[in-house]
């Protein structure tokens, strides 16, 4: 008998799922939950920067927002996309067909951005991306549905190659991870160095993940170039570091990693490390509101959080106020309310949502330190610099976002 | 591609580079060939196994301060001994079947391996210092080598010279080779077969250590090091001639050579120019380049 209740029990909540689906476009909130995917890289090369610290960081925001907006429970889903853009995609399509997912942030790896930004657009919902860094998501590939949140190569240019440059290092060889990401801030970082009146003298592409980097310094050292410009990311980054050390490449030229997380820093050593530039969206050491949260992400993790798992917490505290003041999901709504309501939390103040996407905000120079003026494991960094977030992006004069320019997409 | 002209030296130098990455190759093909000429087992563990070889030289320095040289025969040790377990619970049981079942099996197993790893060490990794010995450079007129490297290849030739020795001039060897070639009737011999299959997976776990434990200082210790070249390394065996252990190695070191040439005038494809001359020997020669038809 009982079974028989459950059977008819299941089925009916089936048939109410079923009906309730397809009048969801009356409901404010669709499905009476909000639910948001965490799309990250659980086992590769970026797992460390982004990976469970991302569903940690997410975790944490729901638990600051109470668990829910308006007594509408925040769900959260994540999955490993592996790196690879097509999986990535396919999930995404998966989570928003079957799943009711409405906003998916990390969306680490560029290849992995810019598959998913189609895919999200396509089906009307929200793609918060804090850990990939191509400006194409805000110029050629823009949507009115992406955020692009925490950083971008643009940024990350403006910053370390202005302030190399602006120390002599005025000759530039870049060493370049082999896909949209590199070629992203390599071109981008080479406009910053010839516009401060450097010049760049060549590049080598390495695929990504390779397992060694000798040859590429080797072809660099014989460049003979002041600056080797790392325009990789994660452990290809930690490899070529640790190689143009053996090589004794720093010694006679300097090295500027165009993106360095501080978990790269941790892993490789103050030794071998200090002196460099490193321009972030965020550092843990800012001021008493981001160390306090950092502590709570610590004790967690066993380690400091990097900008993107920053980034994350505050892409789910963005979404949801944003739901809360529209009172609906809907995602031209929430967008046109972020663009008109710029926010402040942990991350930043005053993040502006330009209509190109590009969430605009403070940038910080920072300068690894020397193991001496280090006072505990994780304190890395000197901040050198703020840059303000009129100069940190792309100017919008620039863009070339269909959006902006007008053109078709 | 580099816009930077190409010399001779820095030709002489990627030459000299493409041969300590083949030293890499032809130590892990080494194993791989030995493990598969013995026991038909298309070892897709050898990567864990080569990254579990850093790692113990990592752990034993950090936490019990056992110092480089110490590790180069500790660690390959304790692998061989998790190799011969490894073997004993699980791959005893695949002889008879297919190769795909080997393959599978040790491909899980090398999955649980680098996820156990993953779990306790993250992807960032572990650096390890340059043994103090053979830290510093030496200037070769064309490029200066750090001593290490050049470490690497000497160690990795000497291993590889021994192990063919071994197989081929003594009478272990011989029995190896007669159980290769007929178990049973080596059995029938009274030569304890199934003890020579464990010791050889146990040698080829303990040979794909020692190349961990010689990569330690090199590159960074992650759990994903054995998972970046162990594709490369099968793509090595399969053109040396599966079982070959000359193969092996001579393929190894050629290897690491064409793709040190290719890292200097194409290196986007220098993750794929070993590919490309696997399926072109495939198409002249199937058995390999070394390997008998059988």
């Amino acid at each position: 008998m009982i079974k028989l209740s459950l059977v008819l029990g299941v089925a009916m909540a089936v048939l109410i799922a079923a009906c309730s689906k397809s009048d969801d476009v009356d409901e404010k909130v669709t499905d009476g939950a909000i639910r948001i995917g965490v799309l990250t890289d659980m086992s590769g090369l970026y797992s460390d920067i982004g990976g469970q610290g991302s569903i940690v960081a997410a975790e944490l925001a729901v638990e600051d927002l109470g668990g829910e907006v308006d007594g509408k429970p925040i769900e959260l889903v994540s999955v490993d996309h592996q790196n690879k853009a097509d999986i990535a995609a396919q999930k995404v399509r998966e989570w928003i067909d079957r799943n009711g997912v409405d906003m998916v942030t990390d969306a680490l790896n560029s290849a992995v951005a810019l598959a998913t930004s189609k895919v999200v657009a396509e089906k009307k919902r929200i793609l918060m991306v804090t850990g990939a860094a191509t400006t194409r998501l805000t110029n050629e590939d823009c949507t009115a549905y992406t955020i692009h949140h925490s950083y971008d190569t643009f940024a990350l240019a403006n910053g370390t190659g202005t302030a190399v440059v602006k120390q002599g290092g005025d000759t530039w060889f870049f060493l370049t991870s082999d896909y949209a990401f590199g070629h992203s801030l390599e071109t981008d970082t080479a406009n910053i160095v010839k516009k401060a009146g450097g010049s760049v003298l060549g590049a080598v592409r390495h695929p990504l993940s390779a397992s060694d980097f000798s040859s590429f310094l080797l072809q660099a050292q014989n460049s003979k170039a002041k600056i080797i410009g790392l325009a990789n990311a994660g452990g290809d980054t930690i490899n070529s570091i640790k190689a143009a050390n053996e090589f004794g490449l720093t010694e006679t030229q300097n090295l500027a990693g165009l993106l360095v997380f501080i978990t790269d820093i941790h892993s490789l050593g103050l030794p071998v490390t200090q002196g460099m530039y490193v321009t972030s969206g965020w550092y843990w050491d800012l001021n008493d509101e981001t160390r306090a949260w950092s502590k709570r992400f610590f004790e967690r993790m066993g380690k400091m959080p990097t900008m993107i798992h920053a980034g994350v917490y505050s892409s789910v505290i963005m979404y949801a106020n944003a739901v809360k003041a529209t009172g609906t999901d809907e995602a031209d709504g929430i967008m046109e309310w972020l663009r008109n309501n710029p926010q402040s939390d942990m991350f930043g103040k005053n993040l502006t949502l330009r209509k190109d996407g590009r969430l605009v905000h403070d940038m910080y120079l920072m300068q690894v330190k020397d193991p001496s003026e280090s006072n505990a494991a994780w304190d890395y960094y000197n901040v050198r610099q703020t840059i303000p977030a009129a100069n940190a992006f792309q100017p919008l004069s620039e863009s070339r976002c269909p959006l902006i320019t007008g053109g078709s997409s | 591609m580099s816009e930077v002209g190409i010399t001779l030296d820095s030709l002489l130098g990627q030459l000299l580079l493409g041969l300590v990455n083949g030293s890499f190759y032809a130590m892990l093909s080494l194993g791989l060939a030995v493990i598969f000429g013995l026991l038909n087992i298309v070892n897709f563990a050898h990567g864990a196994l080569y990254m579990m070889g850093a790692y113990f030289a990592w752990i034993g320095l950090t936490y019990f301060g056992i110092g480089y040289w110490w590790s180069l025969l500790i660690a390959p040790s304790f692998v061989a001994v998790f190799g011969m377990v490894i073997e004993r619970s699980l791959l005893q049981w695949l002889y008879k079947l297919d190769h795909l079942y080997g393959l599978l099996l040790t491909f899980g197993v090398s999955l649980i391996i680098e996820g156990t790893y993953r779990y306790f060490f993250g992807v960032s990794g572990q650096p390890y210092p340059v043994p103090e010995l053979l830290s510093g450079s030496t200037d070769l007129g064309f490029m200066s080598l750090p001593n290490y490297r050049g470490w690497v290849v000497i160690a990795s030739l000497a291993v590889c010279l021994s192990t063919w020795f071994v197989i081929e001039r003594t009478r272990l060897g011989a029995y190896l080779r007669a159980a290769t070639e007929n178990p049973q009737l080596t059995q029938a011999f009274g030569i304890n077969v199934p003890l020579l299959v464990m010791l050889t997976y146990g040698f080829g776990a303990a040979l794909a250590a020692f190349a961990g434990v010689l990569a330690a200082p090199v590159i960074q210790i992650t759990p994903l090091m054995g998972n970046n070249l162990i594709v490369i390394v099968f793509a090595v065996v399969v053109i040396g001639g599966m079982g070959s252990i000359l193969g092996a190695v001579a393929t190894g070191l050629a290897l690491g050579v064409i793709e040190g040439l290719t890292k200097v005038f194409y290196p986007e494809a220098s993750s794929t120019v070993v590919f490309v001359i696997m399926a072109l020997v495939l198409l002249v020669r199937p058995a390999g380049l070394f390997g008998r038809e059988k």
